[in-house]
């Protein structure tokens, strides 16, 4: 792997900076330092294949050559000043036609964000985006080209947004230009969606802003009653004040505190009792005590305390949000469709957007693309991978005349395809769709604090009217309605309120520069109450990547005759070319690209057993040792590493045999056994039963394995744990496994890049932190027991408050000092007490990096 | 006692005002992305010849 394709890996989010590959100063180096052969200047790669030289600089491609004189010619050459290889290989030349169909006035009118005739403006995302220069690169394109105007890049997003002349380009031009430099967008249904998340949170600034400003000038106004200064607190002052706190704090109380409002009502209205209705209830008291002091000259009353406890909790709301705006949790399976696909009309091929097909096009699928909606092969050999959708990785061999189902990948040689129904009806579409897939997984009522507040409320409205009443009873009037304000103030659950968002926003930050994502705060505390861990096999514990292949050869193995010069290798992988068993596959992806392929004729597979052919010649058999010696070869039993073997026979010889090594993750054993005393476990798997035995092993005797599972069967399975009353944490692909994911109580998906599209999952994992989901598990546990502890503290608080409220007697500086010193005091203990435990766990970054992880 | 009437007034205009430029901030888009900015210091050129960008 090159450099530039693992710094285009290298994932979002967390920090950042501490990743990015930014050079302390500028490096001219033509030549890679470690590296045998020449790295090209543009990308980094090494240049194994054709060297294309330039003066002192070297490109692995005129691809990159190209990019580089482009840049130099138009002033642009600082671009490789400012990082080491800044640039992104040239893959593959996009040719124009392919980006016609962003002309389509359909498509461009959804792309382009905003128009009026002269200048557009659009955002692309570009995954390509990677590092400083990037970013200057993108943000320098109207030297160009003069009709681009300001192009500005969200680096934590790895977007660009782009403003440029309608009259002089079209999208699609402006498309060509990036993708010439190698940063083509990423474009697919999804990014015609529209964005409200904007408008969401400009609206969370501005509603910390007027707290904020509110809150520090009521302070300016209460210091002098506070500090006692005859002179300033005298009744003119006295009442200027009040009257100025009255109107600052009132758009805190209708704008600032709208969302808590809104909740209130709302869950008034289902009958539950969250959080939002005391704090609702607090600030309404609050203010209206505090008015009617005001307006009767009687006090100060306590806004000071209200727009303070406004601006901490929407503090706590910006802090929690913060940590996964980088990440996009609800994207959906539209990220992955593609906007365009070739479709063969009257002899012509054109590139059509996906929405422009209708049933009984032709359509042209090559290497890699996916099958936009189900259809009949017409013309080639589909090799399709139904990875996607089944979430395993063996590839299905289609011929002429077969159904494909929407979703499948094909590999190889490109196919021609008939589309039999629409996008939208397609089997992926309807599976997506499915009622489990898009179950409303709104539940308010399991958070923590709202289990809590569920009693806390209750008990808050109960001693408060109780106290009212008894002063009422007893008489006095004034004083009992002073009592039911007053603990209705008090017992306003700022502490409460504050100890979740803060504690959990802290293990989420602390998780996310560990690149573990959590969606919110609410998932670490069903992480917490979870009792069952139900692992998917394929990319989650066992992994292609980690895949290895050794060959063996037989001591003592003889060299055929008159062909010494081709080595066994070469004759292995011209056969397994041929084949698409994940065994042969492998071996032919490990051994491509270092020998050419011979001609190979009558090719035979036998499942179970192996494959057959003739190979430049001779009789080449690669298989188990059994099959080998049905056929009548004799392969000795010889000492190999752990793995799948396939021996090799050439004309009737043993040569020697290729072990595709145990492919688990590393650390699984470890994790398996932390997890297996205090978890049950068990192990859906799309997979056959080939690897039973192995996991049997692995798992204990007491762990169900199920095999052959669809993404439906895993559903299903999930459902019937929970409904046996299990807590089910599921962790598996995050593609793959949606359903099954979505239906868990918490779903985590397991991702080789945390960019990756993880739909419907609660918590992305990076596959290489996968040995540590025992520590995580165990520090979900601790989190909630801080949170915990928090509402102990403040329940403290709470109850000398309320009491000395329902005496009736409680004074404002009191309050006034209670109130600001409990909340402090329970955000501090939160932050602090959950970096506390993220250490005792071992989840700390420093710890990563001692790791030999990856 | 008037001159403090009068400063109270003046600060809390003053207050205002700040208040309004963070709504103006907000609004403009600043606080869209809090992270690219910081690396974009790290690009500029030392001879700073930029061309305007032409619409």
């Amino acid at each position: 792997m090159g450099s530039a394709i693992d710094r285009a890996k290298s994932p979002l989010g967390g920090d950042l900076a501490a990743r990015l590959p930014i050079p302390a100063f500028p490096t001219h180096s033509g030549a890679s330092a470690d590296s045998t052969l020449p790295a090209c200047f543009h990308c980094g790669e090494p240049c194994n294949e054709r060297v294309f030289s330039d003066s002192a600089k070297v490109f692995c491609c005129r691809g990159c050559q190209a990019v580089h004189d482009l840049l130099a010619e138009n002033g642009l050459g600082h671009f490789y000043d400012l990082n080491r290889y800044p640039g992104v290989r040239m893959r593959r030349s996009s040719p124009k036609e392919q980006w016609a169909f962003l002309d389509d006035p359909a498509v461009t009118q959804r792309l382009i964000e905003f128009s009026d005739g002269e200048v557009s403006r659009t955002t692309f995302h570009i995954p390509a985006i990677h590092c400083v220069a990037c970013i200057w690169l993108l943000e320098n394109l109207f030297r160009l080209h003069g009709g681009v105007g300001k192009s500005v890049v969200n680096f934590a997003r790895r977007e660009v947004t782009i403003s440029f002349a309608a009259r002089e380009l079209q999208l699609s031009d402006v498309v060509v230009l990036l993708a010439s430099l190698g940063y083509e967008p990423a474009l697919n249904l999804g990014s015609l969606e529209e964005r409200s998340e904007d408008r969401a949170e400009r609206k969370q600034w501005l509603q910390l802003g007027v707290a904020g400003f509110a809150f520090g000038n009521i302070m300016l106004f209460s210091l002098p009653g506070y500090l006692g200064f005859d002179s300033l607190s005298g009744p003119l002052f006295r009442s200027l004040f009040g009257w100025l706190s009255l109107i600052l704090a009132l758009p805190v109380l209708i704008y600032s505190s709208s969302d808590y409002w809104r909740a209130a009502v709302l869950s008034f209205r289902h009958r539950v009792l969250t959080l939002d209705v005391p704090i609702a209830l607090g600030l309404g008291a609050l203010y209206g005590q505090s008015a009617f002091e005001i307006l009767s000259g009687r006090g100060e009353g306590y806004l000071d305390s209200m727009a303070g406890l406004v601006f901490l909790l929407l503090c706590g709301r910006v802090f929690q949000k913060k940590t996964h705006e980088r990440i996009l949790f609800d994207r959906d399976y539209k990220s992955f469709f593609p906007l365009s696909v070739v479709r063969k009309r009257g002899g012509r091929e054109e590139t059509v957007a996906l929405s422009a097909i209708e049933v009984g096009d032709h359509l042209v699928l090559r290497n890699g693309e996916l099958i936009p909606a189900d259809s009949r092969l017409l013309s080639g050999t589909g090799s399709i991978d139904y990875s996607f959708v089944t979430g395993e990785s063996e590839t299905a061999t289609k011929v002429s005349g077969d159904y494909l189902y929407a979703g499948g990948q094909q590999s190889g040689s490109a196919i021609e395809v008939e589309t039999v129904k629409p996008v939208s009806q397609s089997y992926l579409t309807s599976l997506w769709s499915h009622e489990a897939f898009s179950k409303n997984r709104d539940s308010v009522l399991d958070s923590l604090t709202n289990r809590y507040s569920q009693r806390f409320t209750k008990i808050v409205v109960a001693v408060a009217v109780v106290a009212g009443a008894g002063w009422l009873l007893a008489g006095q009037l004034d004083r009992g309605l002073k009592a039911f304000a007053s603990v209705l103030i008090v017992a306003c659950p700022c502490a409460l309120a504050l100890a979740a968002p803060f504690a959990l926003g802290t293990a989420q930050r602390l998780l996310g520069r560990l690149q573990v994502f959590v969606k919110n705060g609410l998932v670490l505390e069903k992480l917490a109450r979870a009792n069952m861990v139900v692992f998917d096999k394929t990319g989650t514990l066992t992994s292609q990547r980690t895949q290895t292949v050794s060959y063996s050869r037989r001591e003592g193995g003889v060299a055929q005759s008159g062909s010494s010069s081709i080595p066994d290798e070469q004759y292995a992988l011209s056969i397994c070319r041929q084949s698409t068993h994940p065994i042969s596959t492998r071996i032919a992806e490990e051994l491509s690209g270092r020998y050419p392929s011979l001609p190979v004729e009558n090719m035979r597979e036998v499942v179970g057993g192996g494959i057959s052919a003739t190979a430049g010649g001779h009789e080449v058999v690669l298989g188990s040792r059994a099959w080998l010696g049905e056929l009548g070869v004799v392969a000795p039993k010889a000492k190999l590493p752990p793995g799948s073997e396939a021996y090799l026979a050439i004309d009737g010889r043993v040569q020697g045999a290729f072990v595709v090594g145990n492919s688990l993750r590393p650390d699984t054993e470890q994790l398996i056994e932390d997890l297996g005393g205090k978890y049950e476990l068990a192990l859906l798997s799309g997979d056959n039963e080939r690897e039973r035995m192995r996991f049997r092993e692995l798992f204990g005797s007491d762990t169900q394995l199920f095999f052959n599972q669809t993404p439906l069967d895993k559903l299903g399975f999930v459902r019937r744990f929970q409904q046996s009353g299990k807590s089910v944490v599921m962790v598996g692909d995050g593609l793959n496994d949606a359903g099954a994911l979505r239906q868990s109580d918490v779903g985590i998906a397991v991702v080789e890049k945390p960019g990756a599209f993880s739909p419907a999952s609660d918590l992305i994992l990076p596959a290489c932190q996968v040995a540590r989901l025992g520590r995580l598990l165990r520090f979900s546990r601790a989190v909630t027991r801080v949170v915990y502890v928090s509402f102990g503290i403040s329940a403290v608080y709470n109850v000398v408050g309320v009491g000395i409220a329902s005496m009736g007697i409680l004074s404002p500086l009191i309050c006034a000092v209670l109130m600001p010193l409990s909340s402090v005091s329970v955000v501090l203990f939160a932050c602090g007490a959950t970096t506390w435990v993220a250490q005792q766990c071992g989840l700390t970054p420093d710890e990563l990096r001692g790791s030999p992880s990856t | 006692m008037f001159v403090i009437v009068l400063l109270i007034f003046l600060s809390l205009v003053l207050a205002t005002g700040f208040l309004g430029a963070f709504i103006w901030a907000v609004n403009s888009g600043q606080y869209k992305d809090t992270y690219t900015p910081a690396l974009r210091v790290l690009t500029e050129e030392e001879t700073t010849t930029k061309e305007t960008p032409k619409h």
